[in-house]
């Protein structure tokens, strides 16, 4: 088993699988009267906040919580992060208080894997800047695999602000392991230009999963068995990608139209927090296509999987 | 020119198997404790069958099925999995979690047996009732076993015994079932048998 969870490239198929498989046994204790199990009694997550969550944040505390670890939540905001302390010197104090492992999200990209470097416990990224966030796609495989029964062969479309989305990154190369197919949309300043050469056929030298580009949405929307829609990450456009909000909206906003051109199967999904209106429409993300809140349920068994796997053994 | 002799090899020590039940004698003790479950609980009413994987699932499995045979009633069936609550996670790389199902009724109220192949340090055991307090409040519970190795190192008893083998630390005992194995039987392997 692996010792962090950095990266989507970090799970084979066969690891993936078996923390999905091992998911599917958390979620029955939701269901329990006592929803606590004694696996991880008298460990200690970390849950290093350098940036503004909610569910994720809420859902690894729970995760840790019903495993019965210890956890202590870190926020930047009012600690000494404030008065300037370094992340480097800040995961030497959590080293030393004998954290087993570290939930860390942190607007840099490349944090997480830093972070790895310094510390002796499991890191667990939970966001790191535009770059990755394994766990959002390994719940969002788990959704998937539990709405429609499998994931191999799978169309599934990734809409919206590709280029500073990590829930897409980590999305893409996780799904491509899990041999479903993955369709990027968006408006072209919002796709990452190595992935769309990679998929005109370009760059073959490179190592980028095997994905299509399409600008395109209602061309995609028939064939697409899943239709992930992205938040628009208004905090980290700097530039002036798309001309309004309103042209953005009509053109790649999921409306209730749009949602009736899909296959009777096809589900909709979103990572959340929702700009309603702007990305998706309030009749879509409260259809019964819509599955936003199954995902936040799945994402604490997913969670309490990951790190029942990465802490549960002696392979720390 | 001749090849030289080769070397004497030395002895090298098999370790001993000994049958200890064949297939045929596996189903007749499986009979039995069907027979004394019935016995004991006088007809199996408000009765639940949990099997600890992975052996004790389809041996619970099994007495149900006897016991509908015999007495023509159906004994709610259910599987166990211990692995979240083991005193020895920590000791061994992470294991792979079973699935854990009970029977629609659920188990409060219920008289709980729980089913395993082996009884042998207790610690199994000690694992399942702590995972029994979190999935419900049974009325009582029980402890069928095929096979008691002796060597318990805490204060647990079986109530159905469908064999005590006695043996050494060094031996172990192996149970194989036609539904995991594909074959019925149980063996002890090592120790100073000849």
């Amino acid at each position: 088993m692996i010792r962090h969870l950095l990266s989507g490239t970090d799970l084979d198929a066969a690891t993936a699988t078996r923390i999905l498989d091992t998911a599917a046994e958390m979620a029955t204790v939701a269901g329990r009267e006592v929803k606590k199990l004694p696996a991880l009694r008298g460990r200690t997550v970390v849950n290093l906040f350098y940036e503004d969550s909610t569910r994720t944040r809420i859902s690894f505390e729970a995760a840790a919580k019903r495993l019965s670890a210890d956890v202590i939540n870190f926020s930047a905001k009012g600690s000494s992060v404030a008065k300037g302390e370094s992340l480097k010197d800040t995961a030497l104090t959590l080293q030393a208080m004998g954290a087993d492992a570290v939930v860390v999200r942190h607007p840099a990209s490349g944090a997480a894997h830093r972070l790895a470097e310094w510390v002796d416990g499991s890191v667990v990224n939970a966001g790191d800047g535009t770059h990755e966030h394994p766990t959002q796609a390994l719940l969002d495989a788990y959704t998937m695999r539990s709405r429609l029964g499998r994931l191999a062969g799978l169309s599934v479309a990734v809409v919206g602000d590709v280029l500073h989305s990590r829930v897409a990154r980590s999305n893409v190369l996780l799904l491509s392991t899990l041999g479903a197919k993955v369709t990027l949309v968006g408006p072209p300043t919002l796709i990452p230009v190595d992935w769309a050469t990679r998929a005109a056929g370009a760059n073959t030298a490179g190592q980028a999963p095997d994905i299509t580009v399409c600008y395109d949405l209602d061309a995609v929307l028939p064939t697409s068995d899943v239709v992930m829609m992205l938040r628009v990450q208004r905090e980290r456009m700097s530039d002036s990608y798309f001309p309004s909000a309103r042209e953005y909206a009509r053109r790649y906003g999921l409306d209730g139209q749009r949602m009736r051109r899909l296959p009777e199967h096809a589900i909709v999904m979103h990572p959340g927090p929702m700009n309603r209106g702007m990305e998706i429409t309030p009749e879509v993300a409260d259809s019964a296509r819509s599955t936003i809140v199954e995902q936040v349920t799945n994402g604490v068994s997913v969670r309490m999987a990951v790190l029942y796997l990465l802490l549960g053994g002696n392979n720390a | 020119m001749a090849c030289p002799p080769a070397a004497e090899s030395p002895p090298v020590r098999q370790p001993s198997v000994k049958v200890i039940l064949a297939s045929a004698d596996v189903q007749r003790v499986v009979d039995r404790i069907a027979h004394q479950i019935l016995e004991k609980t006088q007809g199996a009413a408000d009765t639940v069958l949990l099997g600890i994987p992975t052996r004790g699932a389809p041996l619970a499995r099994r007495l149900a099925a006897r016991i509908s045979t015999f007495e023509d009633v159906a004994v709610p069936v259910g599987v166990l999995d211990i692995t979240l609550y083991r005193d020895d996670l920590r000791r061994h790389a992470t294991r792979a979690i079973g699935p854990t199902q009970l029977p629609p009724g659920g188990i409060d109220g219920k008289r709980v047996i729980l089913v395993d192949d082996v009884l042998f340090s207790g610690r199994t055991v000690r694992a399942a009732l702590d995972a029994l307090n979190d999935v419900g409040r049974p009325a009582s519970v029980q402890l069928a076993v095929l096979v008691d190795r002796g060597h318990r190192e805490l204060p647990i008893r079986a109530d159905y015994v469908g064999k005590n083998i006695p043996t050494s630390l060094a031996e172990s005992v192996k149970v194989t079932l036609a539904e995991t194995d594909g074959a019925d039987g149980v063996k002890l392997y090592g120790g100073t048998t000849s």
